[in-house]
């Protein structure tokens, strides 16, 4: 399956010009007041009306994946995180990456390319868990559910966190701001 | 590894607050209203409440989480081998560049995993190029071929 492809079927029409002007107001956050889509109408010069109806088609169609809060893990006590990633046979990567998704303790789970010689690896999962021990045991449970024992892996516990600001919309560029470090 | 102050400063509202939350935030002309409802609350209690857990940090942010290829924009995963003695020079570049959205130091030879959030595709092979300059770094792409699950929520 190529992701290529697939976004571009799923773009359709693309966001157009009042839609990148709503995603770079809303990029920081939402207002916190009683009627936050009015706010960001005013802003952008539109009806509140039609910020709600932009908004629930984006999300329709996947452009905003999620809304909502978006969590400081680390700070809700998911002190424990570590890409783990293996070296899965071509033909085999799709089927064992379905496998891996299937755990509720993974939050990530992509198939990206190899680079010989230095990086083999090319099935990769996120798991995070409140410390590395718990992380370690369900690494091990996963793998062995999953009959990945006997494939090339490696563990990268994570040590420090430089940023977490998500993705990111620069349209407003010079007014943007890191809002976490 | 012991679970951070804030984190235990959340009382069982603050926690189903972020829990129910994270899946969505209703998109209608008074959303705080509604979401309130849904969770026992009234209206001014719940911005209160979430006005208090972006100040003490335990939320990043309260909006939407984009699709970047969707917009037309791209994502790609970053991997550099940085010498220990170095790293901390590297990670002040590297972080200097706006569109790294989150940057991780790894115990691995590849220490250094970063994810580049662009607003048009060419431009990750671009600021590829201008972070191996100035850090005289190979630094290798790791686009996603193939998705398997997004979830990133975190029960509090």
């Amino acid at each position: 399956m190529s992701d290529l492809s697939e976004t571009q079927t799923l773009t359709g029409p693309a966001v157009d010009e009042i839609d990148r002007r709503l995603l770079a107001a809303i990029q920081h956050g939402l207002p916190l007041v009683p009627r936050p889509y009015a706010e960001i109408a005013a802003g952008l010069g539109v009806s509140e009306e039609e910020v709600v109806a932009r908004l629930a088609r984006l999300k329709q169609s996947g452009v905003v994946r999620r809304f909502g809060v978006v969590v400081r893990h680390h700070e809700l006590g998911y002190g424990a995180n570590a890409m783990v990633v293996w070296d899965a046979p071509d033909d085999q990567a799709p089927a064992l990456g379905r496998c891996l998704a299937g755990f509720d303790f993974i939050t990530l789970c992509y198939r990206r390319p190899r680079r010989l010689p230095t990086w083999r690896y090319n099935l990769y999962c996120m798991i995070h868990g409140k410390t590395r021990e718990e992380v370690l045991s369900n690494f091990e449970w996963m793998m062995n559910r999953c009959n990945l024992q006997n494939l090339p892996h490696a563990v990268l516990f994570s040590r420090r966190r430089f940023k977490q600001c998500g993705a990111r919309y620069h349209t407003e560029k010079k007014t943007d701001h890191v809002a976490s470090g | 590894m012991s679970r951070p102050a804030e984190a235990s400063a959340l009382d069982a509202t603050d926690r189903r607050i972020v829990n129910v939350l994270q899946g969505g935030f209703p998109v209608s002309e008074h959303p705080y209203a509604e979401a309130a409802a849904g969770l026992g609350l009234t209206e001014d209690e719940l911005i209160a409440r979430l006005k208090r857990l972006l100040a003490d940090g335990a939320l990043t942010r309260f909006g939407p989480m984009y699709h970047a290829e969707r917009m037309g924009g791209a994502f790609t995963l970053a991997a550099v081998k940085v010498p220990a003695e170095d790293f901390e020079r590297v990670v002040g570049i590297v972080n200097g560049f706006s569109e790294v959205a989150h940057n991780y130091q790894r115990e691995h030879a590849f220490n250094m995993w970063f994810v580049l959030a662009t607003e048009r595709p060419e431009r990750v092979g671009e600021v590829i190029g201008d972070i191996e300059r100035a850090t005289g770094l190979k630094v290798h792409n790791l686009p996603k071929l193939e998705e398997f699950y997004v979830g990133l929520r975190f029960e509090a």
